[in-house]
């Protein structure tokens, strides 16, 4: 038992962290208690929800299943990093559109789900999406319109890339 | 008492504000350790006597920490522990990592040339969110009854590597899981490598399982491994279950059944009918025994189908 609180420094949001932090704080509390950004939301804290899902070094991960102290070096991005502080994401937008969300609690973890996908499929059918979205839980929506809004911003976003003339992401191999 | 209705946006700010100290520490306090090397971690695991867990993705242990159904004194992480994330073809063997990750295991196209029943069962293991931080020594070690891995470590007829201050031993999949969330390994013992056979040409293969929603937690799974000789006739067949017992069954009826036959449709049916043979199902609040014996059967034919339908591994 130790009452030590440990360095642990990571980037989030693309900005540089340095803080002491007792081992068993949860990456989500930390997120939401030290750097108070509360848009990472705590549903179940074990793991089943998804609502506090976060990108770790790049893949999803859920922040209530994780101490603070592991991320040493880590970059982390929430939520908050898909619109920042400009329009929101092609994503976000969709989900506005679509009516994907009714209480709001479950819409960061799904966003952030659902980012994922669109970067490894850019074209998912409505199987992949479900499946995809499988381990996230919404008690309000029934799924039906987060579908639609995944669907609807996975278009919106391949034709902004074919007009770019910008290769669109391909599903490729995890780390 | 005030009213909660009374409460306005910014009491509840300042409240908010106030009370993160005590809400937001879930687990006990706990030691964190995060050795350099193997042989630390096992000096570590020796010293705190069974009072000490490794940390790897922490899928499983977190949520059992967050709910304070255990509190280890100490946390021995293995995330900073160099050399304990590979996969690699060694002599007939494909050779895992145990900190490489289930994504990591998923994606592989050497584990997919290796071993195809593994990359067919990866999909059934948590989310895709869960396996970027699960590993594959994670899940063997925490031998969850309805962990899907364990069944098919069986079914490869796995070795499992243990390291500890002694030395390092090796322990068939046979050995290895002892009961619910209990294996073969000492309290001064972690898991430093698994190895499984690579799969012989000609070999069939499948994964399926029973869940409420695709990946929830399995009521019931079969994994199918059967080699076959000259002449397409099965010379080995291994069907284990997962997710109906303490750890994974092996259906040997079943498979002495195979044994012989071409799997077709007729052997199949067969063979579907010892299901049940030296194998009581149990249940719980997720399904009850006879579910899982009305399941059973049905999910070993369904396997059985897939590994004919998908085809034999290739070289």
């Amino acid at each position: 038992m130790s009452d030590e609180k440990l360095l642990v420094r990571m980037s989030v949001n693309g900005r540089k962290i340095e803080r002491r932090v007792e081992p068993r704080l949860l990456l989500a509390d930390f997120l939401r208690s030290e750097l108070r950004l509360t848009g990472t939301h705590v549903g179940c804290a074990h793991g089943v929800c998804g609502a506090c899902t976060v990108l770790i070094n790049g893949n999803t991960g859920r922040s209530c299943i994780a101490f603070a102290v592991q991320m040493e070096g880590a970059s982390i991005e929430t939520v908050e990093s898909l619109a920042g502080n400009g329009p929101l994401s092609p994503l976000q937008e969709a989900f506005h559109e679509h009516h994907a969300l009714q209480c709001g609690f479950c819409t960061p973890g799904f966003l952030m789900t659902a980012n994922q996908l669109l970067k490894r499929n850019p074209d998912p059918t409505e199987q992949e999406i479900r499946r995809a979205l499988a381990g996230n839980l919404c008690r309000c929506t029934g799924y039906v319109n987060i579908v639609r809004a995944v669907k609807a911003a996975a278009r919106k976003m391949r034709t902004a890339a074919a007009g770019t003339k910008s290769v669109p992401a391909t599903p490729s191999a995890n780390n | 008492m005030r009213s909660r209705l009374a409460l306005t946006a910014r009491h509840r700010l300042r409240l908010d504000l106030a009370l993160p100290r005590i809400f937001r520490l879930k687990p006990a306090k706990f030691k964190y350790i995060a050795p350099n090397s193997s042989e630390e971690v096992v000096s570590h695991l020796a010293s705190y006597n069974g009072e000490a867990r490794c940390l790897s993705g922490g899928q499983s242990l977190l949520p059992l920490m967050n709910f304070r159904l255990i509190r280890p004194e100490a946390l021995i992480d293995l995330n900073r522990c160099p050399g304990l994330d590979y996969l690699r073809r060694d002599d007939g063997q494909l050779v895992i990592g145990p900190m490489t990750t289930q994504s990591t295991v998923e994606y592989s196209d050497l584990v997919k040339t290796c071993c195809p029943l593994i990359t067919k069962t990866m999909i059934y293991l948590g989310s895709p969110t869960i396996r970027n931080r699960g590993t594959i020594g994670g899940t063997l070690a925490h031998a969850d009854r309805t962990a899907e891995l364990p069944a098919v470590a069986v079914a490869l007829e796995a070795e499992l590597i243990a390291q500890s201050p002694m030395g390092i031993r090796r322990i068939a999949a046979d050995d290895f899981f002892r009961g619910d969330l209990s294996t073969d390994l000492r309290t001064d013992e972690m898991l430093l490598e698994i190895r499984f056979p690579v799969s012989p040409a000609g070999s069939l293969s499948a994964f399926t399982e029973a869940t409420n929603r695709h990946h929830d937690l399995a009521l019931a799974g079969v994994a199918v491994h059967l080699e076959l000789a000259e002449g397409g006739l099965v010379a080995n067949a291994r069907i284990v279950c997962n997710g109906i017992a303490p750890s994974p069954v092996r259906l040997k009826r079943v498979e002495q059944t195979l044994c012989g036959t071409r799997a077709d449709d007729d052997a199949v049916r067969d063979a579907v009918q010892f299901s049940l043979e030296g194998v009581e199902p149990e249940g719980d609040i997720h399904a009850s025994a006879d579910y899982r014996s009305a399941a059973l059967p049905r999910l070993v034919a369904r396997a059985l189908q897939q590994a004919v339908a998908d085809g034999p591994r290739l070289q």
